[in-house]
Order: C-alpha cells, then structure tokens, then sequence
C-alpha cells in the first residue's frame, strides 16, 4: 500500500498554477498527489491539519552560504539545511565561496554527499565562475554542471574584469548556466563599511555609493546583450539597478534578480540607530530609504525574480570587532519568511508576490525543479502561520550563526511543517515553540 | 554622570543642558589651572587609563594632564599597531586594561564606533578621545569653550569676565578642510548648533561628506563666500596621505583655494574673528604661519582650555560614587 | 508647612554680624597683624554673602577695607564615593597673595566641621598664611572633626533631627533670619 499524508484544511497558495484557495494537499509516495477541495481520506492516511494556515511549495533560496568545506565552524551543509527546513526552504543554493573554493567536482560532490547525509534541505551546489575566485581564469563549467551545479558564481567577490565576464557568459551559453554575480566595482567602492549617505557622515564610517552596484549592473546588461548570456544579479539593494534590471528585461535579455529580506526590510538609518552593531553589516550594506523603496517596487513589479537570503553565518571571531574590522554578513534563512511578511501587511507587495519570489519564481531564475505544488511533482511544501508572533532569539537558531539585525525582534509568521519529497523534516509543534 | 550619561562617546548623545553642565564646570576647572598650586585632591585614588590606539602626543597629554590635576593616577597605554594585528581584540584588551579597575577609561581608535564597542564590555566609565571619523567629543567641547572666551572677550566685557554660554545665538562658525574624514568637525556639528550658532563648512566637494547638511551644516565651496560675516573660522589639518587620495590634486593648489593667509584674513574676515585648530597645524598648507601666531589665532587657548575642558569631563564621570547608574 | 521656628529674626543677625566684626578687629589689633593684613573669605555657598558684610562692618570700623575672596570646596569633599554624582563646583575666586595674612574664613553655619576642613585645605594650596581665624554665624554643635570657631554670632540648640538654614537678603530673602525646620527625609 501507498504512503498517503492528507494535508487538510489550509489556505492553499500556489502561484505557478494561479491557485490561491482553501484546499487539501494529498501527497502519494513523496509525490504531490493531488490539490482538491474534496478529498475522501482512506483510513491510515496520515494528516496535518493545516486550518488556518497557509500551504505553499516549498520555498526555494539560490542564495546560501553553508561554509563547508572549509569553514564548519561557522556552518556545515547539516545546520546550514537545518535552519533551511526551519524557515520553511526546502532548497537552498550553495555559494562556491568555501574553502577550498567550489571550482571542481570533488568539493561539489563532498557538498551532495553531505546534503545527503543530512537529509533535510535538496542543496543545489553552484560552482566558480573564475578558478579559485580569483577572478583571472574560467572555472570548469562542464565538470561543474555534470558533478550537480546549477549555476556559476563568484559571490563574496565581483568579476571586476569585464572581459572574463565577457567569457563568462559566453562560455556558460554552451551548458545554459546562469552566471550569478555579487555586483560591485571595487575601485568605487573603495575601502567602505556601510552605504554612502548621512548615516555614514555621521557614524564616521566609510561609505559605499549606490552607484558602484549600479555601474557593474549596467556593464553586465551591456554584456548580456554582447553575449546573449545568462545573468543573473545577486542580492540586489540599489534603486539604480532595479531600473538597469527592469530595462534589460523590457528589452528581453536573459535577466534575472534576486533581493534579500535585510535590502527589502532596512535602510542605513536603521543601521545608525543600532550603533556599530556588527550584527547590520553586509555587503552589499543596507541602502537608503529610496533605494529599499526601488528595491520593493522591483519586486512587487517583477523585475526583481526571487527573494534569496545571503544567508552567511560567522562566528564571533569575525564578528566581536571593530565594526570596521568585523566581516560581512548576517544569517537570514530562518526569519526571511516573518521579515516579508512583515513587508506585506506594510503593503510593499502582495501575498501572492511573496509566495511566488520564494517559489517559482527562484525555480525558474535556476531552472530548478521545485516550486510549485503540480500534480507529479516531489512534495517539497511548507505550512506556514501567517499569525504566529515570535520573539527572534539567535541562541535558538539552527543555524551556527548569530548575527541578525532582528535580534530580540518580535515578528510575525512562522513555517510549522516543512516536508521534502513528502517526509516531514520539520515539524516547529516539536520543538516545543 | 555627564546628565544621564556614564560615557562620554560622542556629542550627538548630549543635549544641550548636558554640553553646559561640562562647559560651566570647566569654567572652574580653569581657575585651577591658574593657581599658584596647580592640584587638586578631587579624584585622589581614582584611576584614569589612557589607551591609545593611534598616536596622538596633545590629547593624550592633554587627558593625562587633567587627571594628574585632579589627583588621580594617570596610567597611559600605548599600541602602536592596530589590537586586530597584534592578535587581540579590542574587547579583549579593554577587559585586560579593566582588571585594573581603573575609574575612567580613555580611548582613542582608529575605527568609528570603538568606544562604544568597550563601553558595551566594561563597567567603568568610557570617554572617547577620538574614533575614526566620527566624533571626538572633548575637542568639540573645548572649542566651545573657546569661542564662549573669545565671544565673551569680543562682546567687550573684561578679560576676567568669564565665559558666557549664551553667546552662541546668531554666531556663525566656518569649519574649513577635510570635513568629511574630520571627527573634530563632526564633533562641532553636534555641539555648536545646541549652542546656538550656525555652522557653514567648506572645502573642496571631495572632502564635504554625503548628507553632511543633514546635521545642520551649511556648505560652501569657495572659502571667501564660506567666511562672509563669520564669527570664527575652525581651520582643519590636511593629511598628507589624502593627496592624490585623490581627494585634492596637490597642497599647493589646496593652499591657494582653502588655505587661510595674512592677505585673505585682512581682505575676507571680519575684524572680531578668530580662527581654531586643533593642532597639529600643517604651517603653509592650511594655516600660514603669520596667522597661526597672528592676534586673531585662539589656538593656545584651545590647547589650555582642553586641559580644563577634560578636568571637567574626569570630574563628572569620576567624581560621583560607584553606586549610582 | 512644616513646623518651622525662626531662631534669630532680622535685628538679631544684624547685631550678631556687627559683634563679631567687632570682635575681629579687636582681636587683630591683639597680634602682629597690621589692618592691611587681614582678608576675609566666604565659604561657598553660605558664608559669601555673610563674608561681604563683615567686611563691610570691618572697614567702617577700621577705615580700611580688606580684600574678599570666595572659596568652592566641592573639589576638596571627602565624600565623593558615597554620593551617587559629582557635586556641582562652584567659582573659588582668591585674587589676592594670601602668603602671610591673616586669613577669616566665613561660613554660615557650623555643624560636622567637614567643609571647614576642606576650606583650609584648600585655602593652603593658594599659599601659607599668617593664621587662619573661623568665624560662623550660627554653631549648632555635632562636630566630627577637631574644629572650633574663633568668632560665633550666635550659639544655637537644634535637635539632631533639624537643619539650620540662614536666609539672607542678598540670597533672595525677604528679610533675614535663621531658621531651624525638620530635616527633609
């Protein structure tokens, strides 16, 4: 007999099909089964009563950093999948900026295997753009997709040279991949800590201008359209590239873009409100206030694909510092669905872009599958309280990291179930909380 | 307690009132220093350590002074590099200094924002004698304190009189350099506006920082439109290491459009102005010598009045008992 | 209001003053001290405006007028670390060389003997004078240091419970006097 999980009574939301409706998931053998208003339960069919709750795909984050190899100290592929299915991601994609670098099939095997072995979260490796990410040589894209990568980066460091982004894109052409890139221009950005604005007049820190975002976006449209590449923008946060992104799709380039909760949520004002705490630090850093407004209608409008979290754990030996001094980063994956949420009742976007940016619409910038809830499809679904009201308290994280600017922030909404391939990996009434 | 606070981190934090409660009590601060016995018993067996992460000779001195003063022990302790290079942290070497249990810690740091960093992680009382870019408070206080003495002494009152605080109010202060890396301007944005005065900064616009009117500055570019009916003119120190930053293309040509001399002071200045810095002066780029040593030079006051100016600030952060927050 | 008495009314602080400037200037013409020696100062707050007006009565007596000084002793208390802030300091204004005077320190009011001791050690980091001489307008008793009072204008008996407080004209009073009220808790 079959494994049958009924999962009842929730308000079922699923943007691929346009379906937004009270429904029953039935899930068959890891299998979405069917969505139905009426389904008869057989006995032994086990249930998840999901009244009142929200039931999507899973979500799906092409932005994670999950430090192994290299860095287990901060994360390893296990707590890093861990606080993954906690937020309600049932797939996260894993930056090659480990040590050593993600450049060859045997660190993308060792992250499978690990992922495996965790079972928890699918975690879709993506490999270096450049060997070594030292921006000088093409990486193996060709060992690097058959070993499982879904993508190329250099993320944590631009392609300054515009002529191996050039080849970049051209090269990747040949497998499809889509050439993810930390977008940034080095010699204006300068040696900086936050975003360049009256914050950082005050502060005294060095600031970074919008505009060295802006600049390598246009640049990288410019070789998209020399290329006929794939780009995709990591963690994009200035008004002026949401403008360059919206422009290159108006034009049908092969453009997509993802902004992270922190760029959605905060400005650099709200950086200098806390003080130096390095917990605020990121690169890109927090924006002014217009550019996370740009960054909302970016979103809201479709010109931005997906939200993705950055999530990048460090230790407090990177982050107990000097703001200056202290690393980049902050962890996001268990506090990205509260934080937009939060942006939908403030009316930033709707519900239905909400579901859509963390389902379908990073499936479709990766060409992953995932991300919708089709007949057929593996049963990767969360259950989500959209009411739940949670205190956030990084000592209770998953995740190895701890720095959040929504420390001891209260939020509202919280992922209950979380099932991968229609095995419960995460079920929040566990743990007690 | 300066007011409501136990550090003394920037003067963004103080209101106004607080700014006087210090500038009023170095006024007496100042008498001591004019005594033939120049100690007092106030803080005998308190502590003051002086950690210094940049060099810096006058402030340091200066803090050194003031506690010695004021009877208590003074202990000063110098890294050359940064902590972050010699392996230890800064939090790490703030609670090491800690174990000491001095009263009072004075902390100069490369890095903005990290006196407040140690604030967060010791018990006693922090005061910042400058962090990176952003603000060094006792220097905006003892510029205060100056122009209130040289208000005072232009409004026609006796060289006794004391300073008067309320003289401020439609005085118009030129900060002047390079704003934007200057904690000492910043500093001075945050004390002379509760004051009263208005504050015009100017310097070429790759010096002038982003959003710097927001703190209430008014910017100029031409150095003669800047210093147009102003009461004092504060001359900033121009870093070697900005040229060719880029941020100016050489001191020569920073000089003739920024730098202040005999002539431009005659010509641009009013008679009553006087003109600050705080030291140490870069003779001929920003400042000629003439005009540093000139009648119109309030640069040995400043360095007189930050003995008393930091006399105050121990006082009131090291005077009161341990019991109280 | 409180139960509060009026020790000594107007007349009886005005005679109390011209007493002892009296008695100060007999007192210095019983020492080497010439007129132009003797200085006069006010202990800070209470005893400034007492000490303008011993002066005043010295110089008519004596046709010579000697220089006044205050002194603020919030720098010298012994008691910083059982108050919760630093007091507030006040001008010390001494003008004149004090090597060799003959110095009357004034203070309103004569209880523990502790300000008293913080004004001498203050006054002898301005020099070393001839001699100090302490004169009080009111000795209320319950010293805690070895202090006593060379001129006293008046001898009071307060309970331990109640303070004394002189109110002067020149500090906004109506009228003088001193009072004695319940301490406030």
């Amino acid at each position: 007999m079959s494994d049958l999980l009924f999962i009842e009574g929730g308000r079922v939301i699923d943007p691929a099909s346009g379906l937004d409706a009270v429904r029953t998931v039935v899930i068959r053998d890891g299998k979405i089964a069917e969505v139905t208003e009426r389904a008869e339960r057989p006995g032994g069919a086990r249930t998840i009563d999901a009244r009142g709750k929200w039931v999507t795909p899973g979500f799906i984050d092409l932005h994670v950093h999950l430090r192994e190899p290299g860095q287990e100290y901060k994360e390893t592929v296990a707590t890093g999948a861990r606080a993954a299915v906690a937020g309600g991601f049932t797939a996260v994609a894993s930056m090659p900026n480990s040590s050593p670098p993600n450049d060859n099939a045997s660190v993308t095997e060792l992250i499978l295997k690990r992922a495996e072995a965790a079972g928890l979260a699918r975690v879709y490796p993506v490999g270096c753009i450049s060997r070594g990410q030292k921006g000088e040589e093409l990486a193996e894209y060709a060992e690097l997709q058959d070993a499982g990568c879904v993508a190329v980066s250099d993320d944590g460091r631009p392609v300054s040279s515009p002529s191996l982004m050039r080849r970049a894109l051209e090269y990747a052409r040949v497998f499809d991949l889509p050439v993810a890139v930390h977008e940034e221009d080095l010699a204006l950005a300068g040696k900086w800590s936050m975003h360049e604005g009256a914050a950082a007049t005050r502060l005294g820190l060095k600031g970074m201008p919008s505009q060295a975002e802006e600049v390598m976006v246009l640049r990288d449209v410019a070789l998209v359209e020399l290329t006929g590449g794939r780009l995709h923008v990591q963690h994009l946060s200035a008004g002026g590239s949401v403008r360059a992104v919206r422009e290159a799709k108006r034009r049908g380039l092969r453009v997509t873009a993802e902004a992270a909760p922190h760029h959605l949520a905060l400005t650099d004002e709200d950086l200098a409100r806390a003080g130096y705490d390095t917990a605020w630090k990121m690169n890109p850093p927090l924006r002014s206030a217009e550019d996370v407004q740009a960054v909302r209608e970016g979103l809201a409008d479709g010109t931005i694909d997906c939200i993705a979290t950055d999530h990048a754990p460090h230790s407090p030996v990177e982050k107990d510092l000097e703001f200056d001094a202290a690393m980049n980063g902050i962890v996001g994956l268990e506090t990205a669905f509260a934080v937009c949420l939060g942006l939908v009742r403030q009316g930033a976007f709707s519900e239905k872009r909400l579901v859509e940016a963390l389902t379908v619409g990073p499936a479709r910038a990766f060409g992953l599958p995932g991300g919708s809830l089709a007949r057929g499809a593996p049963a990767d679904v969360a259950v989500l309280d959209p009411a739940a009201v949670w205190k956030v308290e990084p000592e209770r994280f998953h995740s190895k990291g701890r720095y959040t600017p929504w420390k001891g922030a209260s939020l509202t909404g919280r992922c209950v179930y979380t099932l991968v391939g229609g095995t419960v990996v995460h079920a929040a009434d566990k743990e007690g909380k | 307690m300066i007011g409501r606070h136990r550090h003394l981190i920037g003067l963004e934090d103080l209101s106004r009132e607080e700014i006087l409660e210090v500038l009023k009590l170095a006024v007496s601060m100042k008498e001591v220093l004019r005594r033939p016995l120049k100690k007092v018993p106030t803080l005998r067996g308190k502590a003051v350590v002086n950690l210094f992460f940049e060099a810096s000779t006058r402030t340091r001195s200066s803090f050194e002074t003031a506690a010695k003063i004021l009877s208590a022990d003074a202990l000063n302790w110098t890294s050359a590099g940064s902590s972050v290079t010699k392996g230890e942290t800064l939090v790490d070497t703030a609670r090491n200094l800690e174990a000491m249990r001095p009263d009072v810690l004075v902390i100069r740091h490369a890095a903005s924002g990290a006196p407040r960093l140690v604030a967060e992680s010791v018990a006693c009382s922090v005061v910042s004698a400058g962090d990176g870019a952003h603000e060094h408070p006792s220097q905006g206080l003892l510029d205060a304190f100056t122009l209130a003495e040289h208000f005072t002494r232009a409004s026609g009152a006796g060289p006794e009189a004391p300073p008067d605080f309320g003289l401020f109010a439609g005085k118009t202060v030129v900060i002047v350099g390079d704003v934007s890396h200057s904690r000492v301007a910043r500093s001075g944005l945050h004390c002379l506006p509760k004051l009263g005065a208005r504050v015009r900064v100017c310097g070429p616009p790759t010096m002038i920082p982003a959003g710097i009117e927001k703190l209430g500055a008014e910017v100029h570019y031409s150095l003669q439109k800047a210093v147009e009916g102003a009461d004092a003119v504060m001359m900033l120190r121009i870093q070697h290491e900005r040229i060719g930053d880029p941020l100016i293309p050489n001191t020569r040509e920073y000089s003739r459009l920024w730098g202040l001399n005999a002539r431009k002071a005659a010509d641009w200045l009013t008679p009553q102005c006087c003109i600050l810095h705080p030291g140490p002066i870069n003779r001929g780029v920003e400042l000629s010598p003439d005009v540093a040593d000139g009648p119109r030079s309030v640069i040995l006051d400043q360095v007189q009045n930050g003995v008393a100016v930091r006399m105050a600030i121990l006082y009131l952060l090291a005077g009161g008992g341990a019991a109280d927050v | 209001m409180s139960a509060e008495r009026v020790v000594l009314d107007a007349a009886a602080v005005q005679a109390a003053v011209r007493r002892m400037a009296a008695e100060i200037g007999s007192r210095a013409r019983g020492t080497d001290a010439r007129p132009s020696d003797l200085a006069i100062v006010g202990v800070r707050r209470g005893g400034v405006h007492l000490a303008e007006r011993l002066r005043a009565e010295v110089a008519r007596a004596s046709g010579q007028e000697p220089p006044l000084g205050t002194l603020d002793i919030a720098l010298y208390r012994d008691d910083l670390a059982e108050r919760g802030r630093a007091p507030v300091v006040g001008p010390t204004d001494i003008r004149f060389p004090i090597q060799g005077r003959t110095i009357v320190l004034v203070d309103d009011v004569l209880y523990t003997g502790r300000t008293i001791r913080a004004a001498l050690d203050e006054l002898v980091d301005f020099g070393r004078p001839r001699r100090v001489w302490l004169a009080v307008l009111i000795d209320r008793g319950g010293r805690e240091l070895p202090i006593a009072a060379d001129f006293v204008g008046a001898p009071v008996e307060v309970a331990e419970g109640e303070d004394v407080q002189v109110r002067l004209v020149e500090g906004g009073a109506a009228v003088d006097a001193v009072v004695a009220r319940p301490r406030k808790a």
